[in-house]
């Protein structure tokens, strides 16, 4: 277990350091949601109606943007050959790995969306809505994405690759990601129907995406 | 999985390390069988076949692209063979071949965003059986004095020194070294040379590809040439 949890140290601290790329994402969600309005215009019922899917649209690219390196440069340098030699299996090196990289830039976006949902005229309650989607949904887009930076790994520009990949996969979890969010505030649907199966998608992506990594990484070695 | 453990207590109440075995089970000997590999519809070699006995150097030699670092990979378990068979006798049952073999390749395995001390705590804590204390690896290689400088700082030699301390902070048994000297001056060379020996007394399996002459005592030598078969020598 130390072998994993002296993994996900050394990830974060590689995210936090210079090129480590850990506060672009967040810089990257706040001019997507910033450019949007101007691109809109000044319709405030407007922007609120469309919020929370401007936050989730903005959360997924952003989330996809930081993606590509996160195998890309172990293999650079050589040391996915020792990871994929290692005694750990590799699964789990990947689940380790998604997480270090949701906690350096999913976890941000989470924190940083209720300030940026004020951009917005979003409603008080539409904003701790959508920040509870994001904060269970973003781990999901993290673990689809690793699947498509796993199959890309050997690719020199491997990161439009990615988000042709990965885009597709991302849909369930967009939909009702931002369904969730809109429940919360208008009618007939309650907000936990959606949210539910949110969050059984990501468990779903939390299980399915570092087998299927795994494995492009195995092939991908050869 | 049992790990039969010397554990020697110094004066000072700390476990002092016994250099002189490893830790890791013994291991026997490493036997290719007519191994073929084929890379990208190319034939690599053909009907290779090798012994590599534990306390032994086995060095690999042949021309550029005679699939000596292909072999070291396949042993590493990073490639897979066409046919033949890849068997050792000894060693952890629990763990496959690879699992068991320090692969010293091409590249060196650095984050040059971190320490060179931060580098080898990782691979440190990263194995399953640690070795050396990172200062005293540091020293072994002659990097003891630059352990809080970035990695990115480091001369082409110092990186793999770097690199090489590796094998010294995490144990096991079979060390496969493709073309370990270069980049090193005499100095670093003969301190590499002297580590490698000092494995292979303890009972270690060390496979290096290399053109150049090792100083190590009395190595096996596997001969690839470029029609992809091999002899021994």
């Amino acid at each position: 277990m130390s072998a994993l949890s002296a993994l996900f140290f050394r990830e974060l601290k590689l995210a936090a350091r210079i090129g480590g790329g850990a506060p672009m994402g967040s810089l990257f969600f706040l001019i997507v949601v910033t450019v949007v309005p101007f691109g809109v215009g000044p319709d405030m019922r407007l922007l609120a109606r469309i919020g929370p899917a401007i936050l989730w649209i903005g959360a997924l690219l952003a989330t996809l943007l930081s993606l590509d390196r996160l195998f890309q440069a172990d293999r650079d340098d050589g040391s996915l050959d020792l990871v994929l030699a290692g005694e750990s299996p590799l699964e789990l090196v990947v689940l380790v790995k998604c997480l270090a990289h949701w906690t350096a830039t999913g976890l941000p976006l989470v924190v940083v969306s209720p300030f940026l949902a004020l951009f917005l005229a979003m409603e008080p309650v539409a904003i701790a809505a959508t920040t509870a989607t994001l904060a269970v949904g973003t781990p999901a887009l993290t673990f689809t994405g690793a699947i498509g930076a796993a199959l890309t790994v050997s690719l020199r520009r491997g990161g439009l690759l990615i988000a042709i990949l990965v885009l597709p996969l991302t849909l369930p979890v967009m939909i009702f990601g931002v369904s969730a969010a809109v429940a919360a505030v208008s009618e007939p649907v309650p907000f936990r129907t959606p949210f539910a199966i949110l969050s059984g998608l990501a468990l779903f992506a939390a299980v399915l995406g570092p087998v299927a990594a795994a494995a492009a990484l195995r092939h991908g070695g050869e | 999985m049992v790990r039969r453990t010397v554990s020697v207590r110094s004066p000072d109440g700390a476990p002092a390390r016994d250099e002189s075995r490893l830790t890791t089970p013994p291991v026997d000997r490493l036997d290719g069988t007519e191994l073929t590999l084929d890379r990208g519809g190319r034939r690599v070699f053909a009907d290779l076949s090798f012994s590599a006995r534990a306390g032994r150097a086995l060095i690999v030699t042949g021309a550029n692209g005679s699939g000596k670092s292909s072999l070291l990979r396949l042993v590493a378990g990073l490639l897979r063979q066409t046919h033949g068979d890849l068997r050792l006798a000894g060693g952890d049952p629990d763990l496959s071949i690879g699992q068991q073999c320090h692969y010293f390749g091409h590249q060196d395995a650095l984050k040059v965003q971190l320490s060179v001390g931060e580098n080898l705590a990782f691979w440190r804590a990263f194995g399953a059986t640690p070795g050396l204390g990172v200062g005293e690896a540091l020293d072994r290689v002659g990097l003891g004095r630059l352990i809080d400088l970035p990695a990115a700082y480091l001369s082409a030699g110092q990186r793999r020194r770097l690199a090489f301390a590796r094998l010294l902070v995490a144990e096991r048994p079979i060390w496969l070294l493709d073309e370990p000297t270069a980049a090193l001056d005499a100095a670093s060379e003969a301190k590499m040379i002297d580590v490698v020996d000092r494995h292979l007394a303890a009972g270690g399996l060390v496979v290096a590809a290399t053109h150049l002459p090792l100083g190590l005592a009395d190595p096996d030598r596997l001969v690839l040439d470029a029609t992809g078969a091999g002899r021994a020598a």
